[in-house]
């Protein structure tokens, strides 16, 4: 973020330093307007306006800072550059290049540095797609850039009025250079600002009718989120938020992704920085950091700026949506977030709600998550932001209140579950308690896209689950031998389906990613072992034998193997025939 | 430098100071005491009317006559090479009888945050010889992995083991240990000298020593000082540095204590709503950076107050750190040291540093495949003690068998015992899987079972 000199309006002194919210006097300033605070001119954005004093929260560190230093009012809101250059970029909360940090102030981020969020001396190929006489209206396409391998398209700002173009030029250009004009004299450059705080209007908000397909079998296929839907993944620490956050970030098939590392650890986003480059987008081949925007504002940087991260995140997303992009955006961890504004909030002094949140945080949690959506854009396009929130619950206890309110704005809950991931059983997602409100909207697109068969054969697994859930409390009482026949087969099902299906591990090279034909064959294929079990019960074959059958135990190698289909057609021959010589034994 | 004497009010370890010029956020404070003595604090909030001094000491002796000089800086800490080998009391001054400390440098205690771009992936696998730690919990430089114990369990003997056992497999760079004593008593603080000293490692060592009846609120800046200096030894002259950091349990008292003096609203058991983001403070000064040569690995030890991992001390830091060792009292009792139940502990920065070019291409896999039939076994053991031995299938009975094997032979091993990754480590995790049949080994592929399977191996 950078603000004009001469934009600066009114002049205060400080009156006030406790941490990171200071007290200035004489500025006269207005809710959000950004100011520049002592001698330093650090950055900061006026959050109370109490008589003739304004609270504001600062974005540095404040140490050092005096009572009588000058204060000075941008008269601007803190707002995000938005144009070409912001792909493959990492910023910190308030959008400051973290690389350019590194070349201005070394390895630790020292204070009272600007940068600006998007280059400026960068020229980039504008390609004119508006001409001369066209009437555009806000949100209007005037032309393209190609960024990474993703076309940046050119809007007309959504907060500047449209008109006739007078002048437009392909070229080369910077960011500030003029591409356009109008008759009234208007000038579009091709980069522009947005106020973080607010949404960039769309023309219509739709329902998601097309899941976010990510390559994890326990989302795509027990509990799904759409393109421009909202999910929440709340657990203890160490339980998995943040590599499913990752999965996510790398594998959903999103054309945009913005990562949001809010308050939590340096070292992780560094891994997504090594990382990415080197990995390549399943679809495009390309390296999965060309359609990437990460923003890390880690635990130990100020925390005034890790509350305004995940407004920067979101704007950014919503850029790109009007842009008529598919984008998701993860941000790790809302709670981190949500404390941030606990913090700020108990230095204001505040009446605390519920465990010293402010009464504001329900609040914020449903504006930001409004913010996602299936939309038609000004231009009249379709495009999506998904949101996907990791919640960090003290202790694990999921009935504190950041947990509690994300819950009741999200369509899709996946629980994490510290029970799981402490036998590595990962994703460590509790499939009894997790679930998906857009089951019933996606249910045609699972129909016509992966097989009319999916639908019943997911309803069929969860049942399965449930079951074995009920069976076990039997088990843990009387022991397994005395349940009856098909239950001990059921209980063999669900340990498959389990083991085979939900479990899916990261870290191996072909396992991290699962399409969704491999993930109906491989459900498919625990169904036929669990149908021609039943089976040979029926027949008379006794459950002992049915459960030893050994092609099945091959069933988990398939998940290790990219091209997979001839394993798993010689498992389920080798399965069926071991089923006919016990039937015929029997 | 102008002295005031206008102390209005003390409570607990606060000062507040009336009439005073513009005074700077967080800077250093001294105060005179009639006996001429100094005591140290810091500003924690600062106006025109009022300033609010922490003191770092007791303020036994304090009172509205003292002398306040505000001196304009931060807390900076002096440092310099000649550190190594020196014992510091909790506030940095000498106390081992030696001379002052000639600073090469005078550094800001706070340090600032890592850019996280300026970061560099750790990577390099730290072998401390401890099988439930390298197999399956494996530390890597610049990690910061905490050890969750309880009063009454051996963590500072663990501590010691990895302090004396820690190294690099191959690599032959300079390392120093920077050891944080913070209110731990003067037995145990003895315990860790005579180790040092018994082993030598005091020479690569600089020690803070922090103790019970040392004044609690010193302990607020003892890991800041610590963590400096280990700074100063990676970055500046390059050394891999190892943090121990004891008890962090001790840190969170003193900042509780301080929130109360402040009458500031309490988060989660009383302790300060902005624990989470002081930790952080600490911890996150762990890491390596980009084109410098050392490396800052921490190792915070933390006693749960009831044994209670839900406890706010050890939940923050949890969501802080890159995982836990967590030291389990009933395995303590069954007599097993180190003591290491594995399955709430997790490195996650393990899969940096493991595999092949690391350590051995099959080690993420034994290790999944060690966690998934321990797991299972131990759950079958409360069943057990429901219906008996007999009422288990033959397949349930082979994993708990398993579980005891586990305990018996992978986590228990001596206090001088410094198994290697490869043939002490693996290879036992491969023998004690081998007692399982082979299509039970669902983690693992096939291929790598015919590699390493001693059943394969022994063709
Ligand atoms: N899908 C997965 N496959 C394999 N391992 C996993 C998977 N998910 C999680 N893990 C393991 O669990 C560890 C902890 O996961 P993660 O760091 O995502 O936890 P978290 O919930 O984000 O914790 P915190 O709240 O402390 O940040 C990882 O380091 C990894 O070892
Ligand atoms: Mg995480």
């Amino acid at each position: 973020m950078e603000v004009n000199e001469e934009q600066k309006t009114t002049a205060g002194v400080l009156k006030r330093i406790a941490g990171p919210v200071v007290t200035a006097v004489g500025l006269n300033a207005h809710m959000y307007d950004v100011v520049k605070v002592g001698n330093e001119e650090l950055m900061g954005e006026v959050i109370k306006v109490d008589g003739d004093a304004n609270i504001i929260q600062v974005y540095e560190n404040t140490t050092g800072l005096r009572p009588g230093e000058p204060v000075s009012n941008t008269g601007l809101s803190l707002a995000v550059e938005l144009g070409p250059g912001l792909l493959t970029s990492i910023y910190d909360g308030i959008q400051r290049p973290l690389e350019v940090l590194v070349e201005k102030m070394g390895s630790f981020i020292e204070r009272g540095v600007s940068a600006p969020g998007i280059p400026r001396d960068k020229k980039w190929e504008f390609k004119a797609l508006a001409k001369v006489g066209d009437d555009v209206s806000p949100g209007a396409i005037l032309g393209e850039v190609q960024e990474t391998n993703i076309v940046h398209r050119i809007m007309v700002p959504p907060n500047m009025k449209g008109g006739r173009i007078a002048t437009i030029t392909s070229g080369s250009f910077t960011v500030e250079e003029t591409i356009c004009t109008l008759e009234d004299g208007t000038e579009f450059q091709m980069m522009h600002r947005w106020p973080v705080r607010v949404p960039r209007p769309v023309m219509e908000k739709k329902n998601p009718t097309i899941p976010l397909i990510t390559g994890q079998r326990i989302l795509d296929g027990l509990f799904p989120i759409a393109k421009g839907g909202t999910a929440a993944i709340p657990g203890p620490f160490g339980s998995g938020k943040t590599v499913t956050q990752q999965q996510l970030a790398k594998w959903s098939d999103a054309e945009i992704v913005v990562y949001i590392g809010c308050g939590e650890r340096g070292n992780e986003m560094t891994e997504v920085l090594t990382e990415f480059p080197e990995l390549e987008d399943p679809k495009s081949g390309k390296p999965l950091m060309e359609r990437t925007i990460l923003i890390a504002n880690t635990s130990n940087m100020p925390v005034a700026a890790r509350e305004a991260s995940v407004y920067t995140g979101i704007t950014i997303a919503e850029y790109f949506r009007d842009m008529g992009y598919d984008v998701s955006l993860m941000a790790d961890s809302t709670s981190r977030w949500a404390e941030a504004m606990r913090e700020i909030s108990s230095r204001l002094e505040e009446m605390p709600g519920e465990e010293g949140y402010p009464a504001y945080l329900a609040a914020r949690l449903s504006e930001f998550y409004e913010r996602a959506g299936l939309v038609t854009t000004l231009a009249g396009a379709s495009g999506s932001v998904s949101v996907i929130g990791a919640v960090s619950p003290p202790g694990g206890d999921f009935s504190e209140p950041v947990t509690q309110n994300t819950l009741r704005i999200v369509k899709v809950f996946w629980a994490l579950d510290a029970k799981l991931s402490q036998r590595r059983h990962f994703p460590a997602i509790n499939w009894l308690n997790s679930y998906s409100l857009y089951l019933d909207t996606l249910g045609p697109w699972y129909d016509t896209e992966v097989s009319p068969e999916w639908n019943p054969l997911r309803s069929w697994a969860m049942e399965v689950l449930q079951k074995e859930a009920e069976l076990q409390e039997i088990v843990q009482l009387v022991g397994s031998d005395a349940l009856p026949e098909t239950e001990q087969i059921t209980i063999e099902v669900a340990r498959l389906i389990r083991e085979v299906f939900l479990q899916q591990n990261a870290y191996d090279a072909v396992d991290t990613f699962c399409e969704m034909k491999k993930q109906y064959d491989m459900m498919k294929a625990i169904r036929s072992y669990a149908d021609q079990s039943y089976a040979a019960q029926a027949a008379g074959v006794s459950p002992t034998q049915i459960i030893s059958i050994k092609a099945k135990n091959d069933l988990p190698q398939i998940k290790f193997v990219k091209d997979y289909e001839p394993m798993l057609d010689g498992i389920l021959k080798a399965m069926e025939s071991e089923f006919t010589t016990l039937r015929s034994s029997a | 430098m102008k002295e005031y004497r206008t102390i209005n009010r003390i409570a607990g370890p606060l000062l507040f100071v009336e009439k005073t010029e513009p005074i700077g956020y967080e800077e250093l404070v001294n105060i005179t005491l009639a006996d001429g003595s100094v005591k140290r604090g810091q500003v924690l909030d600062t106006s025109d009317e009022l300033v609010v001094v922490q003191v770092f000491e007791t303020t036994t002796g304090i009172g509205r006559d003292s002398g306040v000089r505000f001196t304009g800086e931060a807390i900076k800490m002096p440092v310099g090479r000649e550190m190594l080998g020196r014992i510091l009391s909790g506030g940095g001054k000498p106390i081992d009888g030696g001379p002052e400390i000639v600073p090469e440098k005078r550094l800001d205690i706070t340090g600032a945050a890592i850019n996280p771009y300026a970061r560099s992936s750790p990577a390099d696998f730290i072998q401390t010889g401890i099988s439930t730690i390298d197999g399956t919990n494996t530390l890597v430089r610049g990690q910061k992995l905490p050890i969750f114990s309880a009063a009454g369990l051996p963590h500072n003997n663990i501590a010691l083991q990895i302090a004396r056992q820690a190294k690099v497999p191959g690599s032959t760079e300079d390392f120093a240990v920077v050891f944080a004593a913070m209110g731990i008593t003067k037995e145990e603080a003895n315990a860790f000298m005579q180790d040092f000293e018994r082993t030598g490692a005091l020479e690569r060592a600089v020690v803070f020593l922090n103790l019970a009846d040392d004044p609690a609120v010193e302990r607020i800046i003892t890991p800041r000082l610590a963590l400096t200096t280990a700074e100063y030894l990676a970055y500046d002259l390059g050394m891999h540095v190892l943090v121990i950091l004891t008890d962090m349990t001790n840190y969170c008292e003193a900042l509780r204590q301080i929130g109360a003096a402040r009458e500031e609203v309490p988060g989660r058991r009383g302790y300060p709503g902005y624990m989470y983001t002081d930790l952080a403070g600490i911890y996150e000064r762990a890491g390596i950076i980009k084109g410098k040569k050392g490396s800052v690995t921490q190792i915070p030890i933390l006693t749960m107050p009831g044994d209670d991992i839900t406890h706010p001390i050890p939940d923050l830091t949890g969501y802080i750190t890159e995982g836990q060792i967590v030291v389990s009292r009933e395995l303590h009792r069954k007599g097993i040291y180190p003591p290491i139940n594995v399955l709430p502990s997790l490195s996650r920065l393990m899969n940096l540093g493991i595999g092949k070019g690391h350590t051995r291409e099959d080690h993420k896999k034994v290790s999944d495949q060690m966690y998934a039939a321990y797991a299972e076994g131990n759950d079958l053991r409360g069943l057990v003690a429901i219906v008996g031995k007999d009422a288990l299938s033959e397949r349930d009975r082979m994993f708990l068998e398993f579980a005891d094997l586990f305990e018996q032979r992978f986590v228990r091993q001596g206090i001088d015992e410094d198994r290697t990754i490869g043939e002490g480590t693996l290879d036992l995790g491969w023998d004690l899987l081998s007692t399982l049949p082979v299509e039970q080994l669902s983690r693992i592929d096939r291929e790598l079972i015919e590699k390493y399977h001693p059943k394969f191996r022994a063709k």
